[in-house]
């Protein structure tokens, strides 16, 4: 046998460690579909308690959505489950063609070509489009799918403080030797909610002729009057050269992304891009859906102006009520605790009052910035999240945290 | 070793790493990456700096973050690339 004693002790004492570290992730089990309400088993063996979810990428309520199933239904009847190929050989419907124009249209991009997750798609496309005579220069806070794209990559890794306009003009300088420079950041940072400053990025990089990058997987669907996205958000439609972003989220939530933009970038991928080229097609059930979904968002913005009165109203009253919140207009809403323990200990307490909520704590987000992280969605009702706002101020009175600022919970808890 | 090539790299980790009204102090001792001051991902730039500043290349497999975790640990990585320190 190859697994030797050594062997299994090595990894044995490496999960300890993890444990040892807080870091060990559990995972529960849903018994029902993905909703504002779901069924959960946890601990693995307790019996299932019904909890309002606060914690899903489900946005704007499309996972389970009856239209939605439909779609699928019928693409497995239409198009089968599988088709045992990747898309160059002979895993190519006429419905991935469909979606893929679909999206860039609704993206208001050139192409689109699909990938197995948009981690697939950050993993491929700038070893496609970059080589080592030119530059990425990345935002800090970029996801780490992002980053392990960017280590796939020859090119230079410049990268500018969080946000920070005046840093990255200073790369920009810095990298002007470089053939071509990428600039690359998140749409929406999925940790704090925040939105990239997309117009003053499409200004420097037109100053500095650079191209862009966003990663907008917390924002196609919503963001926007539209829903398109951070660039219609900013109003920078058509000036961003690349967009990749999800169908894991907002767009139905089971699986698949994309990349989006100029035409040659997106061909290029499709002939070079290595998680295209080795991983099997997007099932034609997944296609179908999505195809629904873009259909159901291009017809009415309903969904998306509900979810935008869901955030304003938690987030107006959670901060009545006292919690200290990241500013902001997006559904995420962080609810800043900055002592790890107090984060984990809250989440615990919430999820007994039946709010299926995350602590999360460094080093998922920077040392001392612990938080509970918020999600809301257009799934929601008015009711779901007067529940929500209820518990958390039960727990916050416990806890003795409402109307104190960073300092205060810091001098209560510490860091 | 000369102290301004320590204050040089303080400076630089303060100018490139920290916000502009951030209150931390860095010292040499101060832990930089297991405090979260420097991720991993940004210790790119700073091994960039150091290569440009003193005219090296620093091989990856010794860019390691615990090479990286304080300015007394750099100086000691950078003694074995240059007799400049």
């Amino acid at each position: 046998m190859v697994y030797s004693d050594k062997a299994k002790s090595y990894f044995g004492e490496t999960l300890n460690q993890i444990q040892s570290q807080g870091l060990f992730k559990e995972e529960r089990f849903i018994c029902s579909p993905q909703a504002a309400s779901i069924d959960v088993e946890y601990p693995q063996g307790a019996p299932q308690k019904k909890v309002l979810n606060f914690c899903a990428n489900n946005y704007l309520g499309l996972s389970s959505h009856p239209e939605v199933v439909q779609a699928a239904r019928e693409g497995l009847d239409t198009r089968g489950y599988g088709l045992s190929s990747v898309r160059f050989i002979c895993g190519t419907q006429d419905i991935h063609r469909t979606l893929e124009q679909k999206l860039s249209e609704f993206l208001g991009t050139e192409d689109t070509i699909l990938f197995a997750s948009c981690m697939d798609a950050n993993a491929g496309v700038f070893d496609v489009v970059l080589d080592k005579e030119d530059a990425m220069i990345a935002d800090r806070l970029v996801h780490a799918s992002i980053v392990d794209g960017m280590r796939l990559c020859k090119a230079q890794l410049f990268n500018y403080k969080h946000s920070n306009m005046a840093h990255l003009e200073e790369k920009l300088r810095e990298s002007q030797e470089c053939r071509f420079r990428l600039i690359i950041t998140d749409g929406v940072f999925s940790m704090d909610g925040d939105i990239a400053k997309l117009d003053e990025i499409c200004n420097l990089a037109e100053k500095y002729d650079a191209m862009v990058l966003v990663d907008d997987s917390h924002s196609t669907g919503f963001m926007g009057k539209h829903g398109r996205g951070t660039h219609e958000h900013c109003g920078v439609l058509g000036r961003i050269d690349l967009i990749t972003t999800t169908l894991g989220k907002a767009l139905g939530g089971a699986s698949g992304g994309c990349v989006s933009g100029r035409k040659e970038l997106v061909e290029l991928c499709r002939q070079r891009a290595r998680p295209y080229l080795f991983s099997n097609t997007i099932p034609p059930v997944i296609v179908a859906a999505a195809i629904k979904v873009i259909e159901l968002i291009s017809k009415t913005t309903d969904r998306r102006d509900k979810l935008e009165a869901n955030t304003l109203y938690f987030r107006k009253e959670m901060t009545q009520r006292g919690f200290d919140i990241r500013e902001g207009v997006h559904p995420i809403a962080p609810i800043m605790l900055y002592n790890a323990k107090l984060a984990q200990d809250m989440a615990r307490d919430l999820y007994a009052e039946g709010i299926y909520v995350i602590g999360f704590a460094f080093p998922v987000v920077p040392q001392g910035q612990a938080r509970i992280r918020v999600q809301l969605s257009a799934a929601h009702e008015r009711e779901d999240i007067d529940k929500a706002i209820a518990a958390f101020t039960k727990i916050g009175q416990k806890y003795n945290i409402l109307g104190k600022k960073k300092d205060e919970i810091i001098k209560l808890y510490g860091l | 070793m000369p102290d301004d090539i320590k204050q040089t790299i303080i400076e630089y980790i303060k100018k490139e790493y920290l916000d502009e009204d951030s209150t931390d102090e860095v010292t040499e001792n101060t832990q930089l990456i297991t405090s979260g001051i420097v991720d991993s991902f940004s210790m790119v730039s700073l091994k960039m700096f150091l290569e440009k500043k003193f005219n090296i290349k620093i091989p990856d497999e010794k860019a390691t973050p615990e090479a990286f975790d304080s300015v007394n640990n750099i100086i000691k990585l950078l003694k074995e690339f240059t007799q400049e320190v």
